[in-house]
């Protein structure tokens, strides 16, 4: 799956897509197909205040568990009801209905410093070979 | 080669899970595969009708010789004496202080040949230990964990593809825990009527240079593959023991529920029989226990068991049950209480995850009607 070029990327392979001043976070498809099934996301209460490059959440997958970084910081307005009962929409729909939160962003500047979708798949590609 | 050199042991179907794309992860010096499409689909394959694992790293070793069944005696804590050929057994060997050196299984092929099938892991010391053992009896060790490929094929349309690839007669002899040999393709192929998913099946030992060719009769036949993440979510649904997980070399059996492969009365002297039978009459401080969530979040391996705010135990295993759909797992806690019904905590990551004990196993399967 392509990743969308209207998202910005980390190499944690999170995405985050930026709407005025609210960004949405997911991560990759890359890294669901990394964890494989997953079952479980963990995400804070509406409120929490995230911060760039830090663990906000956590996600399981059959086999392991894995900690969700904030590709940038601000405070938490939502987070996907749906993944409580539909967690494996991550590995279906990871740029869509598998979103996971959306925060009120601190800094726009913060943007700046994430990757490109074309910078991303380099990334990918790098650490493949 | 160990695991320690780096080097990888490779398996001889090695070649056909890089040929359905399976990715390959490390496990007890072999390069396996973990999944080849996905750990719950593969689950739900075996669950719903017919998977096979390559499990040739597991270690085999055939025992030849007038004396191969008191030998066996003597190195494992069932009475493998009494097993008729054709018969099979699942047992432990202990140290002399009574801990787990690994879990086994044990088949009479005939009154003097006798197949060892132990744990990947402990294969290497499994063969050294038995070996130290020998010289005293009329037996001789054979490895056969290289020179053969080992299949299971498990499920409940297990053994019906099973008819059509090896033979309807002979997959139809074999009753549960029965073992036998067959000719396929000009040579000679083990089964046996065990496995380690809870779901019917054979295990299936042939020479390694025709491990391709029944693997690929299998696939012929529908019989879907499954890699080791799959295999550990079956076997902890059926509640089955994971050397090294739940057991090692400082656990004795009674503490795991092993009591009915240890045979004390029949007067045969056992390694680390004498320790087993003060354990039995001084009695345990510790009994593993089935344990289910009862809210989300995944308990693992290593997570720490509360009971009102006190540690009182460990979880030894621990995921996701894609059959019941929330985590279960098998941890020790103290004797008392230990009873189903008795709510615990699971130390997730710093979250506390409410369990119960439930009655051991989580799934069984459903009975033929």
């Amino acid at each position: 799956m392509a990743s969308p070029p209207d998202l910005k990327y980390t190499k944690e392979h999170e995405w985050v897509r930026v709407d005025g001043d609210t960004g949405t976070i997911g991560i990759t498809d890359y890294a669901q197909d990394q964890l494989g099934d997953i079952v479980f996301v963990d995400l804070p209460p509406t409120g929490t205040k995230v911060i760039y490059t830090q663990k906000f959440g956590e996600i399981e997958s059959v086999k392991a568990v894995s900690e969700l970084f904030a590709p940038v910081s601000g405070e938490m307005i939502e987070a996907n009801g749906g993944l409580n009962d539909n967690p494996q929409w991550v590995n279906d729909d990871p740029y869509g209905g598998g979103w996971m939160i959306k925060v009120r962003l601190d800094n726009t500047a913060e943007l700046d410093g994430l990757l490109s979708a074309q910078e991303y798949e380099a990334f990918l590609g790098e650490s493949d070979g | 080669m160990s695991p320690e050199t780096g080097t990888l042991l490779h398996t001889p179907l090695y070649e056909e899970h890089l040929r359905l794309g399976a990715r390959m992860v490390p496990f007890a010096g072999w390069e396996m595969p973990v999944q080849y499409t996905g750990i719950v689909e593969e689950h739900n394959a075996v669950r719903g009708a017919a998977g096979m694992f390559d499990v040739s790293h597991m270690g085999r070793f055939e025992v030849h010789g007038p004396d191969a069944a008191r030998f066996l005696r003597h190195v494992c804590t069932w009475d493998v004496v009494s097993l008729a050929p054709g018969e099979g057994h699942y047992a432990a060997a202990c140290r002399e202080d009574g801990g787990i050196l690994d879990d086994v299984y044990v088949f009479s092929l005939d009154g003097e040949r006798f197949l060892i099938v132990v744990n990947a892991s402990n294969a290497p010391k499994m063969r050294d230990w038995m070996a130290g053992h020998i010289a005293d009896f009329g037996a001789r060790l054979v490895d056969r964990h290289e020179s053969t490929a080992m299949i299971a094929v498990q499920g409940p349309e297990a053994l019906g593809r099973l008819d059509g690839v090896i033979g309807g007669a002979f997959v139809r002899s074999l009753k549960p825990r029965r073992c036998g040999e067959t000719n396929w393709q000009g040579t000679t192929l083990f089964a046996s009527r065990t496995g380690y998913t809870g779901e019917d099946g054979l295990e299936l030992i042939i020479d390694a240079e025709h491990g391709t060719a029944l693997w690929r009769a299998l696939l012929d036949a529908g019989v879907t593959p499954v890699g080791l993440g799959a295999r550990d979510t079956l076997r902890l649904e059926a509640a089955l023991l994971l050397y090294g997980n739940d057991m090692d070399e400082e656990t004795n059996p009674f503490e795991v529920g092993l009591d009915w492969v240890l045979t004390l009365d029949d007067g045969a002297d056992f390694v680390g029989r004498d320790a087993l039978v003060r354990i039995k009459d001084r009695g345990v401080s510790r009994v593993l226990v089935c344990l289910k969530a009862l809210d989300r979040g995944i308990m693992r391996h290593g997570h720490v068991i509360r009971s009102r705010g006190k540690d009182v135990g460990v979880v030894t295993s621990g995921g996701f049950s894609p059959t019941l759909g929330i985590s279960i797992g098998l941890g020790f806690v103290p004797p008392v209480p230990a009873g189903a019904g008795t709510r615990l905590e699971v130390d997730v990551r710093g979250k506390p995850l409410a369990v119960e004990v439930v009655p051991r196993p989580f799934y069984k399967r459903p009975k033929k009607s």
